[in-house]
């Protein structure tokens, strides 16, 4: 089984960036950013996130993995998300979907390297992963 | 969660949803309307965007329930809650829009008494979980608090007609909008200014009290009665064991 990531930022640049980034400690994970109000403003918008959640899980790839079912080994979710209002929309994003998925309360950027790395190891479960995403907390700088 | 879908007949499904969607189509009316005194309020504690996409998220909204034909009020609730999220941006999208799709539910059973209240107090209840405010935070919750444990407690308690009961939680949440004014904000932009955000009201809480206002004014209209005018203030005193035994379930 393996764990899928989500990065939620307002700005999808942004989004992509972080992504960019903690896809190089990723290895086979499946990553996803997403972010913006849809029409390339700042925001963030709950049914692309649903979108992000489907496609981090493997849902769009469909059977891939030629188990019989979509879900391609993927049992779980953790999302990562930047402020205020990504969090409320999240966390709608997740109570529409059918996709098994966590907010993780981390700094987006640590938040999504930590979890990148979680995500490499074998035995890596969604409360592994998130409670690595979540030690990104007490990364002290200086 | 409530009501039985087989006994509403086709036309009356059909009559309550037409009656919902004239309602949303008025609050996108008054919310148009009301766009720049809610922009005003949102430039003195926040980011001056909250009329702007109010309007344009209720305009899309009562475009989307026009357009559903001849719906039922969950379909419309449920259309216009997602319309909503996707639109208004902001917190106000999961707020006022993701409330309504995840509390829509109630109303699977048709427009009844016991189907509003229900709706009402998941509504509240998704409001409050998912901006993590309480009353006294100066956010919409103190406009929908008070509004939605009176129009309860007038239908449960005092037994009274739905539209005085609704008309009786609007009042309600004129005095819960009354309130945000000399308190601190404990949420969203306006907490950032601290003491600096006492004096003003709060624009989710009053676009709240729009909206309710609205609602209001359709269902007199759709009854052909006039708005009823009451207050908050309860004609009786409950003193019955049951209504003072009552546990406050279904909150958290």
């Amino acid at each position: 089984m393996s764990v899928g990531l989500v990065v939620v930022s307002h700005s999808e640049r942004a989004a992509e960036g972080i992504v960019e980034i903690a896809a190089e400690m990723a290895g086979e994970t499946r990553i996803e950013a997403v972010g913006g109000d849809g029409q390339g403003g700042i925001g963030t918008v709950p049914a692309d996130i649903e979108d992000a959640l489907a496609a981090a899980a493997g849902e769009a790839a469909g059977d891939a993995d030629g188990d019989g079912d979509e879900t391609n080994g993927v049992d779980g979710v953790v999302v990562l998300v930047d402020l205020g209002s990504a969090v409320m929309n999240a966390e709608v994003a997740i109570e529409l979907s059918d996709v098994d998925a966590v907010v993780a309360d981390a700094p987006v950027l640590e938040g999504a390297v930590n979890a990148a790395v979680a995500a490499t190891d074998p035995s890596a479960t969604l409360e592994s992963v998130r409670e690595q995403a979540e030690a990104a907390a007490d990364i002290s700088k200086v | 969660m409530s009501g039985d879908k087989a006994e509403d007949e086709e036309s009356a499904v059909g009559e309550e949803g037409e009656a919902v969607v004239a309602a949303v189509e008025a609050v996108a009316e008054r919310i148009e309307t009301e766009r720049d005194r809610l922009t005003d309020l949102d430039s003195a504690i926040g980011d001056a965007d909250h009329g702007g996409n109010m309007a344009r998220g209720w305009a899309e909204a009562a475009g989307a329930a026009r357009d559903l034909g001849d719906p039922d009020p969950e379909t419309v609730a449920k259309t216009v809650g997602k319309t909503l999220m996707s639109e208004v941006g902001g917190a106000s999208g999961p707020l006022f829009g993701g409330s309504l799709v995840f509390s829509a539910a109630e109303l699977d059973g048709g427009l009844t008494k016991e189907s509003a209240v229900a709706f009402a107090e998941t509504y509240l209840e998704k409001v409050e979980e998912r901006g993590d405010a309480r009353i006294g935070d100066a956010t919409m919750v103190d406009a929908l608090t008070p509004a939605v444990h009176t129009f309860k407690k007038s239908i449960e308690v005092d037994d009274l007609p739905p539209l005085d009961a609704l008309a009786k939680a609007v009042d309600a949440a004129e005095r819960g909008v009354a309130f945000t004014v000399p308190i601190r904000a404990r949420k969203g932009r306006a907490s950032y200014l601290g003491w600096r955000s006492v004096g003003h009201q709060d624009p989710g809480a009053t676009s709240t009290l729009f909206i309710l206002e609205e609602l209001l004014a359709v269902a007199a209209d759709r009854l052909d009665r006039e708005v009823p005018d009451v207050d908050a203030t309860s004609p009786t005193i409950p003193d019955d064991a049951e209504a003072e035994d009552e546990s406050p379930e279904g909150s958290k």
